[in-house]
């Protein structure tokens, strides 16, 4: 029982990684993007869209290759990502725009824009596709259901999971060790200095915002084709704004983020496994993630290091002129 | 930037040649007229309804047809007229709310958990004070509950924001969830079935003015506007948030108390915020659900900052919001669109109009040597993506660069004026 769901914490925390990796790049250059919930949704749709049409040019779903629908799913959805990243480091960069105006407008275009577009298929035999699709996706590498512990902790994932992890890893190490990092984290504590050490500012900024989105939007689509198995639910911005929070949580760190993802992902799912619980109990624990949240925050405000506080350019949009 | 000698520095040949090699330049623009402002921001509207109504000819919808519709869903009756006003009415009041956090660069989006704690409150009184009182004194009973649930709402991030200077933005945001979630939970108490929808409830509703609902909410939001006109623009309250927003050490200097301001604001803020609540259970839905703020908390902050904290202004962005809102649904009706398409359409407008503001704060130069230059290298001219109205501008740019190859510096008053119209988060 324990293990299970330790296991299903790890999968549903997968969801908040992507987002907030994501996230947590494009935050170290400067960029405060609270555009991410809308771009989960924007890359859900490009998953799904890119799924569903690979599988009518198939004509059945039967023939399907899970290697093709997996590597068409994530490469639409890194693809729409960009495009969002793009939209948005155009807005925030080239036209020096609001970065919280900008993402909360970019929020509330994706969460429609996914009902919009993904509301079609909803009610056609394109949702049974996308039911057989997920299939690869949640496909582990064992060949029965796991039989100890350690199957169920380590193996019983689909492929999007242990991407997320990687991802997070090797964006922890790239941030702290490599000169890019290096460069990147100086766009976002100082643009201006960053600027007369020769750093593209805004090349530094459009790049880490475009790679930073089309990896949340990797989320978008692990919620539709491995959470839900290929059903369409529009809950997806409620997901986002978690993994914004959890940005804050993981003290901008992504290897943090790994671990703070699965607490969260652990106390979104307690509900379902604490049982004899009334209606009016169930709300209230749902309630705890936000409530670790606020905590999490208050708490490293008061004890703030300056090793734990946010990019100091957060937010701030550059222009080279100004004094 | 010329030198004190009035020769031409070395630095001086590097800007030169910086400019010479670069085939846009951007420089920061003060001198905007109000009236110019409004012609792009036109524009910029015009050309998102026309984007809209590409939508919703490629959705299988009529071109003329889209237009139509948006002015049918609005002015056809007296009844489509007043909802019209009431929806502006109540976007209007919780971008009012909002605007004096903001402009002491408090990023509260938590209106919406505001909203909602405002309303749940009313809901509460409405729900067992009903029929124990009379029908005024109840509403009032609602309307200091309303307050007294949106101010507190509004009050806890403030505290620890002027105690330890807790990130506000996602303070507030987790707010808003934990208001939807407290709603959930009383619902679960309130509705014995388990369906968590609650009927409309009987007492406390608002009466009706002409016959007409939603009147009353209309004239509380239009007396609440002038006030806060007149706080914002009159009052010594209205002065200190505002250097509290343009610089913290300045504020502290004049012996401004910043803690103090930044309650005292949020106080207001979330009263606000608690009024519209009042008015969306007890003037509009009578009752409530976790969805009774529809997200317009969101679109206030928008509406706040394009209507750059003026009151005035961002009567004529709700006004514009709320009629493509409505519009749209009307539009998203007839033409069997997604249930979603009023947020495309609003979105939509939103982007068109804070990238139209780029025009307002910037000017941008093209330089045509550059261009002739790389022509005949073999054309590596960089083709940059230029909207209308960026090309109107150029070409005013185009003539300012001729007669004078190099940019005339800004003062540092005039660049400061700027920063503030940009509404830049500084600390």
């Amino acid at each position: 029982m324990f293990w299970t769901f330790l296991s299903r914490s790890i999968r549903f925390s997968t969801i908040f990684l992507y987002g907030s990796t994501g996230e947590i790049i494009t935050e170290k250059s400067g960029h405060l993007n609270l555009g991410v919930p809308g771009v989960m949704c924007i890359g859900a749709v490009g998953g799904c869209l890119g799924i569903n049409a690979y599988l009518k040019t198939l004509g059945s779903a039967a023939d399907m290759s899970a290697f093709g629908v997996v590597i068409i799913g994530i490469l639409c959805a890194l693809l729409a990502g960009a495009l969002a990243g793009l939209l948005f480091s155009f807005f925030t960069v080239t036209l020096r725009c609001n970065q919280n105006v900008t993402g909360l407008t970019l929020t509330t275009f994706g969460a429609a824009f996914m009902k919009f577009m993904l509301g079609d298929l909803e009610n056609s035999s394109s949702v049974v596709n996308l039911g057989t699709a997920s299939r690869a996706f949640t496909q582990s590498m064992l060949p029965s259901e796991p039989s100890n512990w350690f199957e169920q902790l380590f193996l019983s994932y689909g492929v999007l999971v242990y991407l997320a992890i990687a991802i997070a890893i090797a964006a922890a190490i790239i941030l702290k060790r490599t000169r890019t990092g290096l460069n990147l984290r100086a766009v976002g504590e100082n643009p201006a200095t960053a600027d007369a050490a020769g750093i593209s500012v805004g090349k530094y900024r459009y790049l880490s915002t475009i790679l930073g989105c089309a990896i949340a939007a990797l989320g978008g689509l692990f919620y539709i084709m491995d959470s839900l198995g290929g059903a369409l639910e529009f809950t997806v911005d409620a997901y986002g704004w978690m993994a914004v929070a959890l940005v804050i949580f993981s003290i901008w760190k992504p290897n943090w983020a790994i671990l703070g993802s699965i607490l969260f992902g652990a106390l979104y799912i307690a509900p379902n496994y604490l049982l004899n619980l009334s209606f009016s109990e169930k709300e209230i624990i749902k309630l705890l993630p936000y409530i670790v949240t606020v905590l999490v925050l208050i708490i490293t405000s008061i004890f703030g290091k300056r090793s734990v506080q946010p990019p100091a350019a957060l937010g701030t949009t550059y222009f080279r002129e100004e004094r | 930037m010329r030198s004190v000698t009035g020769k031409p520095s070395k630095f001086d040949a590097f800007v030169d040649k910086l400019k010479k090699e670069s085939p846009i330049h951007i420089s920061k623009r003060v001198d905007m007229p109000a009236w110019k402002q409004w012609l792009i921001r036109l524009a910029a509207i015009v050309v998102a309804l026309f984007i809209c109504a590409i939508i919703t000819v490629s959705e299988g919808g009529d071109f003329g047809g889209f237009f139509v519709q948006l002015g049918n869903a609005n002015f056809m009756q007296l009844r489509n007229f007043i909802v019209l006003l009431q929806e502006t009415a109540i976007l209007l009041l919780i971008a009012l709310a909002i605007t004096p956090a903001f402009k002491m660069k408090f990023w509260n989006i938590g209106a919406e958990g505001q909203v909602l704690m405002g309303g749940l409150m009313c809901a509460t009184c409405m729900f067992y004070l009903g029929g124990k009182m009379s029908n005024s004194a109840l509403i009032v009973v609602m309307l200091i509950a309303s307050i007294a649930g949106g101010a507190i709402w509004a009050v806890i991030p403030a505290l620890f924001k002027a105690k330890w200077n807790t990130n506000e933005t996602l303070f507030t945001l987790m707010l808003n969830y934990i208001a939807m979630g407290l709603i959930s939970f009383v619902l679960t108490i309130w509705v014995r079935s388990g369906s968590g929808v609650l009927g409309v409830l009987r007492y406390g509703q608002f009466p009706r003015i002409g016959n007409q609902p939603y009147v009353l909410n209309i004239i509380i939001v239009a007396i609440i506007t002038v006030l806060i006109w007149i706080y914002l623009r009159f009052s010594k309250h209205g002065y200190e948030l505002s250097v509290v927003g343009e610089s913290i050490n300045t504020a502290k200097y004049i012996g401004i108390s910043v803690p103090k301001v930044i309650i005292r604001t949020m106080l207001l803020s979330g009263a606000l915020c608690g009024i519209a609540g009042w008015l969306l259970v007890g003037g509009t839905s009578y009752s409530i659900t976790t969805n009774t703020a529809g997200g317009r908390g969101f679109t206030a902050i928008l509406i706040s900052w394009l209507g750059h904290f003026e009151p005035i202004s961002m009567v004529v962005f709700s006004l514009i919001a709320a009629f493509l809102s409505k519009g749209a649904s009307q539009v998203a009706l007839t033409y069997h669109l997604s249930g979603s398409f009023p947020e495309i359409i609003t979105s939509i407008f939103f982007f068109a109009i804070i990238a139209c503001e780029f025009f307002n704060n910037y000017k941008v130069k093209f330089n045509f040597a550059h261009f002739k230059k790389s022509k005949e290298q073999g054309g590596e001219a960089t083709t940059a993506v230029i909207s209308d109205s960026e090309r109107e501008d150029g070409e005013k740019g185009i003539e300012d660069t001729a007669e004078e190859h190099i940019e005339q510096p800004t003062s540092e008053g005039a660049a400061l004026e700027g920063k503030d119209l940009e509404g830049e988060v500084t600390e």
